[in-house]
């Protein structure tokens, strides 16, 4: 199955004045994609903007996929205006995975707000093992999925820096509560992140001092996203990785900020 | 029924003997594996590799990339594995393949430069290009491109020290690069390449920062072809050496205008990430073109352009 592969939209959903969510259909069946894993897009067909756009799985519906995605720039201005029937040339699935290990553990997702995209696609995976899920956004605009979640099971905690919606605060100070008042060996918990880099750095310093485990999906600027131009790079205590290849999972206490 | 010739896309760069005028730009192609599954790697000219360092090195911090108007900004850095690690892990699996292998070397001194050279002869590598112009580093290179009298230095002792085939890629970020490729000719290089990237920039209007951690970078992809085109046409008329054209490279018919310009080769750097499969795709267009426009032997179109 090539991971070079053409696409049909079937759907473009506006979810807030600046979330959509695109659904795509894969001509020819393509490899199963993994949570955690990414697509590079190309927007058009003629090179302009000049470079794909990394997006990670938002959803696998068994034969299509979804993408969760922010109007910010040139190209996902473009993506937001892609009709049902419209055809984008997709490379992926790329990257590595969430590791779903740590059977005995207790999974716990912390999502910063568009941070929720790759992990909404994990929750469903570990559904089964019922899933504690945090949720934090500046406002209530930010805070995506809520309904998503509950379809498949899952009441996340909600917090918004204004308070507009949920608890007011930063959801990294909601899950230090939260650990604070769980105190039963804290290795039973497995912790997935993504996010702000500011959250990422909090949460790399909360789980240090709790001695909590885990995972944070990582995204950096990316050109091939194939692991060839070495624009992605991030510091790990085992040197310089790529976050299209070595990543864009790591385990929290390997990356160096 | 008019009987279709079989068309020749042999080149010949002095010594080095391509199949084919299409060949990878340094630092776009990694070390090869990571586009096989795009492109037979048996298909091209040949496979140049991301540039090698005696030691390894790092790199900038991110972010290393930027899209800017047709192009995109880069400052990478020179990560690369280092020459052990190149030979031990990334040379034999581009050994299997039927392409040239050119390796892209770089260092702070006459002396690094000539041990890496002499190290990938050893090894039996088919050629080096003297990475002499890159933008992103204050130490690896830069200095002897743009500086003469070092250029000339580095150039006569590499080539004092191995047989090789020794490419010497040239930075466009001078004032004449015709000057450049006499010096390089004049020292015993075999081949010149050219262009690298050109210095640029871009700002954040937001954050009011610039968008490459490392301030400025290397312009590359279309934006730059007019200038890579002028300057290998200026460098054609300047030297005898057989000359490799390469600066935002997406098409066949880009491909076409440079060996018009004068580029016995072509290297495709940007247009992989664009596309994949640019290589294998231009590497068509351009057996097509000949076809359409009965010409059997692409030699016969280097430096054609009517001027």
């Amino acid at each position: 199955m090539s991971k070079l592969f053409q696409a049909n939209v079937k759907e473009n959903a506006k979810l807030s004045k600046s979330h959509y969510l695109i659904t795509l259909h894969p001509v020819k069946k393509i490899k199963k994609p993994e949570p955690g894993q990414f697509f590079m897009l190309a927007v058009n067909q003629n090179a302009d903007p000049l470079l794909r756009r990394p997006f990670s799985l938002h959803r696998w519906l068994g034969r299509d996929l979804q993408l969760l995605f922010r109007s910010v720039g040139k190209a996902t201005n473009i993506l937001k205006e892609k009709k049902p029937g419209e055809m984008l040339e997709i490379i992926g699935p790329l990257g590595n995975s969430f590791p779903l290990n740590p059977s005995k553990s207790k999974p716990v997702l912390v999502a910063g707000g568009l941070g929720i995209a790759p992990l909404f696609a994990l929750a469903e995976k570990l559904s089964q093992k019922k899933p504690l899920f945090f949720l934090g956004a500046k406002n209530r605009e930010e805070v995506l999925c809520i309904e998503g979640l509950n379809s498949i099971g899952i009441k996340p905690v909600v917090s918004t820096d204004d308070g507009s919606l949920g608890q007011k605060g930063l959801i990294t100070d909601v899950l230090k509560d939260f650990l604070s008042r769980h105190p039963s060996p804290l290795t039973r918990y497995c912790l997935y992140a993504c996010g702000p880099k500011s959250m990422l750095k909090e949460l790399f310093v909360l789980t240090k001092d709790l001695g909590v485990k885990g995972y944070f999906a990582l995204e950096e600027n990316m050109a091939c996203g194939i692991g060839a131009c070495l624009s992605c790079a991030v510091n790990t205590k085992k040197g310089v990785k790529r976050v299209c290849k070595e990543g864009p999972v790591f385990p929290i206490d390997e990356i160096i900020w | 029924m008019v009987k279709k010739r079989p068309v020749n896309m042999k080149v010949n760069l002095g010594r080095l003997k391509l199949k084919n005028p299409v060949i990878t730009a340094s630092g776009t192609f990694g070390y090869g594996a990571e586009y096989s599954e795009f492109v037979n790697l048996n298909s091209l000219g040949a496979v140049v590799v991301k540039g090698i360092s005696l030691k390894p090195m790092d790199g900038n911090p991110a972010p290393r990339i930027c899209e800017t108007p047709c192009g995109m900004l880069n400052s990478i850095g020179l990560q690369n594995i280092g020459l052990n690690t190149f030979l031990k892990e990334k040379l034999p699996y581009l050994k299997q393949f039927d392409t040239k292998i050119i390796v892209n070397i770089l260092g702070n001194s006459v002396d690094d430069y000539v041990k890496l050279a002499e190290k990938l002869e050893e090894a039996k590598v088919d050629a080096v290009e003297l990475n002499v112009s890159c933008p992103n580093v204050k130490r690896g290179g830069i200095i002897f491109g743009t500086n003469k009298k070092y250029l000339e230095e580095l150039i006569v002792h590499v080539k004092k020290k191995v047989r090789l085939p020794v490419i010497t890629k040239l930075s466009p970020n001078v004032t004449d690069i015709r000057e450049f490729a006499k010096i390089a000719e004049n020292s015993g290089s075999d081949i010149i390449s050219l262009i690298n990237t050109i210095r640029g920039m871009s700002i954040n209007i937001k954050t009011r920062r610039p968008r490459l951690s490392n301030i400025t970078g290397g312009l590359s992809g279309p934006a730059i072809k007019p200038i890579a085109v002028r300057m290998v046409w200026e460098s054609y008329r300047a030297v005898q050496i057989p000359i490799i054209g390469m600066g935002g490279i997406n098409s066949f018919e880009d491909a076409v205008e440079f060996i018009l310009a004068g580029a016995s080769a072509v290297a495709i750097g940007t247009a992989n990430f664009i596309n994949p499969g640019a290589t294998r795709d231009i590497i068509n267009g351009i057996k097509s073109f000949m076809i359409e426009e009965n010409i059997n032997d692409i030699k016969k179109l280097v430096g054609q352009v009517k001027c």
